[in-house]
């Protein structure tokens, strides 16, 4: 009896672990800080996510379908870079600015979304092959340069990075509201529920008569939605950006997703728990940096907290601590 | 045995018919287009190029037998990194002043003990706890550049020794240190994997663990033994190049997984395991290298390289479903 109710009691653990131990961090470092959970410490911690937030809302759905995304960094960088050249151009200016590089932006989604979802070829080698493409795009488009806003007064483009409302920086809105759209659209509607029986069997939801190749392709799309937001508000913060700016990010957004606990293998994770993921990565920075440890010591400490969070998830699925690998 | 069939034969010998084409292409084209007087094939061109493969062919190397055993290692860079950081640093540590050049054996042995560490911990991890290797050394690939950077900040790492330089630049029939360890490395663990028992092993636990572990084969410590072998090779990879630098620099090494998968895959080796060879990786590395040296040689630019690249690999993984595509149930959707 008492042995069932612990098994339970850690299964509730495993299954809110995540959760728990943000919980347990947030509140040991609030005793040990107070400066940790105040209002101006949370926004700014939040703000400085939201970039990588955004990024990684997309890329739930993606992973939840199945599927990996490795190219949405170098994609970021080549949203910035479009959206503030654009932005230079007076033929454009910052109002259709904006709407071009979003259609540029997910145009490169949707080929991606076609090679996956409907030529069905590998998504970690294309979007590996769509990383270094993209790239050779942006720098092709940027002639290897450095883009920058010339005259930072005289535009209203700076609203998106740097602009606040009633006090909430405006990045964390943005960040907030997609994450509230999308897990509407992931946990309400139908495509959300095809989402999930695409990624957890995908030849059974075939054989329902879900349509996978669309659904699949509209995860990528959604996915350089969510990147193109991420690159809007990247640009707009820095009024100018290099080619590299998003370079990297890929593997740090994938990091937040696994941490929120969506499994690689697809059909589980939810778009809260992604929000989750990012702030924890967030706030470990954060309070490290306050807890006067070097700013790189958070890599290492991310590195633990992965596979400690993924091991106890699979651990807890199948009831013992070691893996049956002889 | 199988017997080669025509698609068989076209998906194997497929990377060095590419490279074959890359050759008469940046010739022809370099008459046209090249602003150099010497021709692409020039057999000094092609000895630089076989040195300039070596970093990532090293560690391509060790890619190919972990993705044949089933698994992928994101953290190669980073070992890569921390490998030389160390090689480097110890060079000038208090307690091996009186050694003179003998610190370089030393150097060389600490930074290759630090990559076995480094691919040990990967592979306990992933042996014993059963998270997926790619999760693992994605994490790692955090934490070792995490410690690349606390060991030393942002700033480079370097200590030149003459004596060192010389040995990585020294000359054995026109080839140097780098090319000459890179073929040693394909030689020796291409025999690994085809005569050896860890060899047909490893390709039986990639290609379907189940029925490995029935036949009675310990999954565990060949998945260790292999982490461990590439993060031998990712140090050795350093070794080899940084003795001649001489400077690290924090952020070396990023991105270095992925170019050793994009060699891997074109060289036609699975992702899903059981299937690759070392010396069609060794073609891709070659592919590669070729690609960006021609494509500078004709007058492109960096860009260019990247999305050629990048679509070549996609092209690659398209053919190479239409090939396999005879004899394989499809869903008809």
């Amino acid at each position: 009896m008492t042995d069932s109710r612990a098994k339970a009691l850690g299964g509730l653990l495993a299954r809110q672990g995540i959760l728990v131990a943000f919980v347990l961090f947030m509140v040991g470092f609030a005793l040990w800080n107070p400066r940790f959970i105040g209002i101006d410490n949370v926004f700014g911690v939040i703000r400085s996510s939201a970039i990588l937030g955004v990024m990684a809302l997309g890329v739930t759905f993606v992973v939840i379908g199945g599927n990996l995304d490795l190219s949405v960094g170098s994609m970021m960088s080549f949203s910035a870079i479009v959206v503030l050249d654009l932005h230079e151009n007076p033929a454009f200016g910052p109002a259709l600015a904006i709407p071009a590089m979003f259609a540029m932006t997910m145009a490169l989604g949707a080929l991606i979304g076609f090679l996956v979802g409907y030529l069905k070829l590998n998504s970690l080698i294309v979007t590996l092959g769509m990383l270094s493409a993209i790239h050779g795009l942006t720098l092709a488009y940027s002639g290897g340069q450095n883009m920058d806003i010339a005259n930072q007064q005289a535009t209203w483009f700076g609203v998106f990075g740097r602009g606040t409302v009633a006090g909430v920086p405006i990045p964390v809105l943005m960040f907030g509201g997609l994450a509230l759209i999308l897990a509407v659209i992931l946990a309400k509607t139908p495509f959300g529920r095809k989402v999930y029986a695409v990624g957890g069997n995908g030849t059974a939801a075939t054989f329902s008569g879900i349509p996978r190749a669309r659904v699949v392709f509209m995860t990528y799309l959604i996915s350089s939605f969510c990147v193109a937001t991420a690159g809007l508000i990247q640009a707009s913060r820095t009024m100018g950006a290099q080619n590299t700016v998003g370079q990297g990010m890929e593997l740090e957004v994938l990091a937040a997703v696994i941490l929120g606990g969506a499994s690689l293998l697809g059909g589980s994770g939810t778009v809260f728990k992604t929000v989750i993921g990012v702030l924890i990565l967030g706030f470990i920075q954060n309070g490290l940096l306050l807890a006067g440890l070097q700013f790189y010591a958070q890599f290492v400490v991310t590195w633990v907290i992965i596979i400690l969070a993924v091991w106890l998830d699979i651990a807890a699925k199948r009831g013992r601590l070691w893996s049956p690998i002889a | 045995m199988t017997k080669p069939t025509l698609s068989g034969l076209i998906k194997n010998g497929a990377i060095w018919g590419f490279i074959v084409l890359e050759l008469i292409f940046f010739s022809v084209a370099g008459h046209f287009w090249s602003m150099s007087e010497s021709a692409f094939m020039d057999f000094g061109n092609m000895l630089l190029l076989l040195k300039q493969s070596a970093p990532i062919g090293i560690i391509a190397v060790g890619m190919t037998v972990i993705m044949i055993n089933g698994n992928i290692d994101l953290s190669v860079g980073a070992t890569y990194a921390l490998s030389a950081v160390v090689m480097l640093d110890s060079m000038s540590w208090p307690i091996f002043a009186g050694l003179g050049d003998w610190v370089i054996p030393v150097a060389w042995l600490l930074a290759l003990l630090t990559g076995v560490t480094l691919g040990l911990i990967n592979g306990l991890i992933v042996w014993k706890t059963g998270v997926d290797a790619f999760i693992v050394t994605l994490g790692a690939m955090l934490g070792y550049r995490g410690l690349v950077f606390m060991y030393n900040g942002e700033q480079p790492t370097y200590h030149l020794n003459w004596t060192m330089v010389d040995i990585a630049e020294a000359n054995v029939l026109g080839l140097e240190t780098p090319s000459l360890v890179l073929i040693a490395v394909v030689v020796i663990v291409w025999l690994l994997m085809t005569r050896t028992v860890h060899g047909r092993n490893a390709y039986a636990i990639g290609d379907n663990r189940e029925a490995a572990v029935n036949a009675g084969i310990r999954v565990g410590p060949h998945m260790l033994l292999n982490f461990a072998l590439i993060g031998f090779l990712s140090a050795l990879s350093a070794v080899a190049f940084y003795s001649a630098s001489g400077s690290v620099n924090p952020n070396d090494g990023t991105l270095f997984e992925l170019w050793a998968i994009t060699a891997v895959v074109l060289g036609g080796t699975k992702l899903t395991g059981g299937s690759g060879s070392i010396i069609g990786t060794f073609g891709g590395v070659i592919a590669i290298q070729l690609l960006r040296k021609g494509l500078g040689y004709i007058g492109a630019d960096t860009e260019t390289v990247n999305l050629v690249i990048g679509t070549i690999l996609i092209a690659v993984l398209f053919l190479d479903k239409q090939l396999n595509r005879k004899g394989q149930e499809e869903l008809k959707v």
